[in-house]
């Protein structure tokens, strides 16, 4: 399946700069697909968190903005107090609707419309996190077809999240930050041929 | 389901309610408007949005509540306090300039950013020569802009967002509470008049110094956007002020070279004079 992949979308709170510090920077320049994240943040606060990750990875990382272009090979990071949203065709959108599960952005919210943008051809992640955001976006992507995945719960800096995830969405494979990162390396060389 | 089936569904669904009630959510982004139609669907307990559309085209009563799923109303007095002690300590000193002002509030919700810059001029002792322009698609949300109830619990952040755009009185000052809400004081909305107007299908109605249009664009397509920015360019008068939410821009629209960034951080536009 890993050849008709379009997408990856990650979800993360508690703890989740230094789980993402472990799949991110081993991805190489020219990586195939765009990346989605939605992590938690306060809404009052300029965020750095595209900034530091930018500094610590290969591929291009920015905050998303309104109605841009998707591109392959970029990590697109939501805004503080805006939802992130992917549209039909091929375009980001940027909401400031109720929270969902206390949040804005939410990992419920661009996990479902990518799932719906994307279907069978997405790959959704659940990381470390203290709430249940991201559980009906996971099973939303799984029932579209594509692949999902959480991060092995006990090993988790917070495992409330992904296990809620895994709850919700019992096709979802548990793999430790090692593994996750390893897998979406490896999806880049079956890609590249 | 069949994804494209209900995707055709949806896009029958707005048609319908284009043809039958003049409201055009086709150029919305889509994204949003199938999230909540989703749960406009269960709201109205609809199988289908087939089943939706024989509903809202048969029940003109359905139309008011399926409205409030289309369009978004969340809003915050002095939501973002950087943008209002911009306008605060760079634009009124302009504005101090004209004998007299209008100010439109386009997409003014249910009325929390009205409310902040009816305050906020009064503070800076321009009310008296404004008239505020209070513009939505909504008539329910319009309604509840005109009632100026706010519930209690928002009170706090309302007035926290108040004290860190600058403010020069307390927020107290113009509400009072009572059965559970903040009604704000009757003699804000003295200068302000309240109308339907769709930047979608609706045009010019009158010369603004300063259009202020938050979190309304996100919603709408790239061609949509064009066309109200283009609507506010012509609304302006020359050196008028545009102030957009802190994630829209004028970047990507046929008007860019209309306006300079006054303040860009704060997404604050000055229209140039060059005609």
């Amino acid at each position: 399946m890993s050849s008709g992949l379009q997408a990856i979308v990650i979800g993360a709170s508690a703890g989740a700069l230094e789980a993402l510090s472990a799949i991110l920077p081993g991805l190489p320049a020219g990586y195939a697909l765009p990346i989605f994240i939605v992590v938690h943040l306060p809404p009052d606060k300029d965020s750095l968190l595209a900034e530091i990750l930018a500094s610590k990875c290969k591929l291009q990382v920015h905050e998303a903005e309104d109605k841009e272009v998707i591109r392959p090979g970029t990590i697109y990071v939501a805004p503080p107090d805006y939802h992130l949203l992917i549209e039909h065709d091929g375009t980001l959108s940027l909401s400031s609707e109720e929270q969902v599960h206390f949040s804005r952005p939410s990992i419920d919210v661009l996990f479902e419309t990518a799932a719906d943008a994307y279907g069978d051809k997405l790959v959704g992640i659940v990381l470390t996190g203290a709430n249940q955001d991201g559980a009906d976006g996971l099973r939303a992507i799984a029932e579209a077809g594509g692949k999902a995945i959480v991060q092995q719960p006990s090993l988790a800096f917070s495992p409330f999240m992904p296990k809620a995830a895994l709850d919700a969405c019992p096709a979802a494979e548990a793999m430790s930050l090692d593994m996750i990162a390893a897998w979406l390396q490896s999806l880049s060389e079956g890609s590249a041929k | 389901m069949d994804a494209n089936t209900e995707d055709m569904e949806l896009a029958l669904l707005l048609d319908a309610i284009f043809h039958k009630y003049n409201y055009d959510f086709r150029h919305y982004a889509m994204a949003s408007i199938k999230r909540r139609m989703k749960q406009a669907k269960e709201r109205f307990s609809c199988r289908s949005y087939s089943a939706l559309q024989d509903l809202v085209l048969h029940d003109e009563s359905v139309l008011p509540g399926l409205l409030s799923y289309l369009t978004v109303q969340v809003s915050e007095m002095f939501r973002d306090p950087h943008y209002f002690r911009a306008l605060r300590e760079q634009v009124i000193p302009h504005l101090r300039t004209y004998p007299s002002l209008k100010v439109w509030i386009a997409g003014c919700s249910s009325g929390e950013e009205l409310y902040s810059l009816v305050i906020l001029f009064r503070e800076e002792q321009l009310e008296s020569r404004t008239i505020f322009y209070a513009t939505d698609i909504n008539p329910e949300a319009l309604e509840k802009a005109e009632a100026g109830v706010y519930e209690l619990n928002r009170i706090p952040t309302f007035t926290e967002n108040h004290r860190k755009s600058g403010g020069k009185s307390s927020l107290s000052d113009y509400y009072t509470a009572a059965y559970g809400g903040a009604v704000f004081d009757k003699t804000l909305r003295e200068r302000v008049v309240f109308s339907d107007h769709s930047l979608v299908s609706d045009a010019v109605f009158a010369e603004m110094q300063l259009i202020s249009c938050r979190n309304v664009l996100i919603y709408f397509v790239r061609d949509m956007q064009n066309r109200a920015i283009g609507l506010f360019k012509e609304s302006l008068s020359p050196q008028g002020f545009l102030g957009l939410g802190s994630k829209e821009s004028i970047r990507f629209t046929d008007h860019a070279n209309a306006f300079s960034e006054f303040n860009r951080v704060e997404r604050i536009y000055q229209k140039q004079d060059y005609r």
